[in-house]
């Protein structure tokens, strides 16, 4: 018995995602706009969620694994470019300063 | 014998010619003398020969010769024909012996000159294509000679051509004549359509038995005379003749004795037969040959230049021949061509050897009293000027104007029906003509070597110079003697030499006639020692300042006359078809449309080019645009995937 119904699921899936991307447009952190990364892979990850509860499939939740790994590597990564930019001698965070292409 | 000696006169001094032309100037001037004389001595000793066959022969024997045939079409022939009578003798006795006199003569005049083996090619060419002219039995071969006589006038002429006035003159004289080989040439076609060939023989035959109508023979005899009139300088193409002046001294004895100016003479002589039955011409001959004897006379009379004093003294006694062929009296004609040649010859040497001893001074008031220093050449010269003026007895010259007289006497024109044209009036011309003709010549004489001493002379006249003067000398002197007037002792040499059969008996010729043509040369040396000649002479120098006299003496008039008739109006035909009409007509369209042209590929290249802009602006917008787009900030990288994917999604769905 799902206490939400799919079509709440993906309204929240899609209200997630909405928060993340806007998330990533809006901030000019990297830090942030990681974290709004992992709030759309998240939206994304609940949709498989409510799609394999609907249908009964375990393969949905076999997807959430995944993307779960997924975003974990993705954060990894992001922060050690971040921390790589640190090293390289660019103590800033902000996205919109790394828009030219020179070392 | 006579065929081979034929040829062989020609070609004697044409090979020296070619000799002297294709060596070019490498060989020494004596060796280019020797050439030329050696080659003229051979011309002359085959003359001889020619002539002792000749009169050996019969009477109205002829040697000819067929060397090949020219051109054989339908309807009309020609060879390259020699023929040798009694005509063509005397005119190569003369051209070759006073040729060979020149050509010694020349040989020590030019010894300096470095283009001596130039001047010797012309003038051996000169003489071989005068012996063409004279011995040539077709009509067309002999327009060959006439021709390569007009040519090698030409650069004769023109011989010192670093001055520019020097080869004017040599043009002039080229032009003046072309227009009478023009005319002669027409003459020739106008015979050669009516009698199919231009044989001479053939051709008199024709005009006799009437095969020739009347006008197309009148027509060409027109045509040749003119040619005739342009090739002997009489009016109205006489105004070459002085300008010819410009050559070498022995260049001008050629042209005035042997050569050139006496081929109208020899032609008309040679063609009598064809003008006797053209009665208009041969009165037109006359007349044009009295006007032009007072008119050289009166313009020699005020010249002072020794040498033009001679050349319109030539374009004078021209005109006594000429007036003579007019009355039918070819002989005289003839007679006086020969002995003109000798004391023609001897007046030109005579002036060459003083102009060259007193410095090229050829002013005859400059000069005088020369015959302090040049006794010889003044005897030579008296000679040659006695000889001219016709003085009685004892020099040729009185014996051949004598012949012209008489002949002149009892000819008469009937030109139409009422007018007729007397003989008696032509002959007072050629009188007056005679007294002028003395009366200049010795006005030139007594200035020229009595007078008051002027320029010092310097060198003497070398010895080749002196022994053709002497033979002039003789030959002026004892050359009339072969033939006398009619009142005189029977001795018909000459006449009887051309024409055997006719009998010469002008039994009702006054016996004052010859009186009076003896006693005006003598009357003229009278005037002339009156007016020149006395210690104190009357005349000492023009009075320059008469417009009439000014006028006269460079002979201007007639040279402004025909620079407005001629020149100008051929300058005006030259200019109008440079500047054509019709091509400023054609060039005008030409330009429009290329305007045109060049407009509509503007406009067009400019809506092309307004386009291309266009496109090239809208082009670099969107470059710009998209170019904005790429703007490295991962943020917009992010908004316009989101963006995109919006749209995309937007079309699934609500397509």
């Amino acid at each position: 018995m799902p206490v939400f119904s799919f079509n709440d699921t993906l309204l929240l899936a899609t209200i997630l995602f909405s928060v993340g991307l806007a998330g990533v447009l809006i901030r000019r952190n990297m830090l942030f706009m990681l974290m709004s990364l992992d709030i759309m892979l998240n939206a994304a990850a609940l949709v498989f969620v409510g799609a394999g509860a609907r249908w009964h499939d375990a393969a949905g939740q076999v997807m959430f694994l995944l993307i779960l790994a997924l975003a974990a590597v993705e954060t990894a990564v992001g922060l050690a470019i971040i921390l790589c930019l640190h090293a390289r001698g660019r103590p800033t965070l902000d996205a919109d300063t790394g828009n030219l292409l020179q070392g | 014998m006579g065929e081979i000696l034929l040829p062989l006169l020609i070609l004697s001094p044409l090979a020296a010619s070619l000799i002297l032309f294709v060596t070019a100037g490498r060989m020494s001037a004596y060796a280019v003398g020797t050439v030329a004389c050696v080659s003229m001595g051979l011309s002359a000793a085959i003359s001889i020969a020619l002539s002792i066959l000749l009169l050996s022969g019969p009477a109205t024997g002829i040697v000819q010769t067929i060397l090949w045939p020219w051109m054989h079409i339908a309807g009309f022939s020609a060879d390259i024909a020699f023929m040798l009578d009694r005509i063509s003798m005397v005119m190569i006795l003369v051209v070759t012996i006073v040729g060979l006199l020149i050509h010694i003569y020349a040989a020590s005049y030019m010894r300096d000159d470095p283009g001596i083996a130039r001047f010797f090619g012309s003038m051996t060419l000169f003489v071989a294509s005068m012996l063409v002219l004279v011995l040539a039995s077709d009509l067309l071969c002999l327009f060959i000679g006439w021709e390569g006589v007009g040519l090698c006038s030409y650069l004769l002429i023109g011989f010192w051509y670093d001055n520019p006035v020097n080869t004017a003159a040599a043009r002039k004289a080229f032009y003046m004549t072309r227009m009478g080989d023009a005319a002669l040439l027409c003459g020739l076609l106008l015979l050669a359509t009516a009698a199919d060939s231009l044989h001479i023989g053939t051709v008199l035959a024709a005009a006799a038995n009437g095969q020739i109508t009347p006008t197309a023979l009148n027509m060409a005899a027109l045509f040749i005379l003119i040619g005739a009139l342009a090739k002997s300088a009489q009016i109205p193409f006489q105004t070459w003749l002085p300008d010819a002046m410009a050559g070498p001294t022995p260049t001008s004895a050629l042209i005035h004795a042997a050569t050139m100016v006496t081929a109208g003479v020899y032609l008309i002589a040679r063609l009598h037969d064809l003008f006797a039955l053209a009665v208009p011409v041969m009165a037109l001959t006359a007349v044009l040959g009295a006007l032009t004897i007072l008119m050289g006379a009166c313009t020699a009379l005020v010249q002072s230049d020794l040498k033009r004093i001679l050349a319109w003294s030539t374009i004078s006694q021209l005109g006594y021949m000429f007036l003579a062929l007019g009355c039918g009296v070819w002989q005289a004609a003839l007679f006086h061509l020969m002995t003109h040649a000798f004391f023609k010859a001897l007046l030109f040497l005579t002036a060459g050897a003083v102009i060259v001893r007193t410095h090229h001074e050829q002013d005859i008031f400059r000069l005088g009293g020369l015959h302090h220093t040049m006794p010889g050449l003044t005897a030579a010269f008296v000679i040659g000027a006695s000889a001219l003026a016709g003085l009685p007895l004892v020099t040729a010259g009185f014996y051949s104007k004598e012949m012209i007289l008489s002949g002149v006497w009892p000819a008469h024109f009937r030109l139409i029906h009422e007018l007729m044209l007397s003989g008696h009036f032509l002959w007072g011309m050629a009188l007056l003509g005679a007294f002028l003709t003395a009366l200049y010549i010795f006005r030139c004489v007594f200035i020229v070597f009595f007078g008051k001493v002027g320029t010092t002379a310097t060198g003497r006249t070398s010895r080749l110079m002196t022994i053709p003067l002497a033979c002039l000398c003789v030959l002026s002197l004892c050359g009339g003697i072969i033939e006398m007037p009619t009142t005189f002792p029977p001795l018909h040499l000459f006449s009887a030499l051309l024409d055997p059969e006719a009998s010469h008996s002008h039994a009702d010729e006054p016996g004052w006639l010859v009186l009076a043509g003896a006693v005006v040369p003598l009357a003229g040396l009278g005037v002339a020692w009156v007016l020149w000649g006395r210690p104190s002479p009357v005349m000492c120098e023009i009075p320059g300042q008469a417009a009439v006299i000014r006028f006269a003496r460079t002979g201007e008039g007639i040279d402004v006359l025909y620079d407005r008739l001629f020149v100008q109006p051929f300058r005006f035909l030259t200019w109008l078809t440079r500047h054509d009409i019709l091509d400023y007509v054609i060039t005008g369209t030409g330009r429009l449309t290329r305007t045109a042209s060049t407009s509509v590929l503007r406009a067009r290249s400019d809506f092309l080019g307004t386009l291309t802009l266009w496109g090239t602006n809208g082009i670099r917008g969107a470059d710009r645009l998209l170019g904005q787009i790429q703007n490295g900030r991962v943020r917009w990288y992010a908004a316009w995937i989101a963006g995109g994917l919006c749209a995309a999604l937007a079309m699934a769905v609500l397509s």
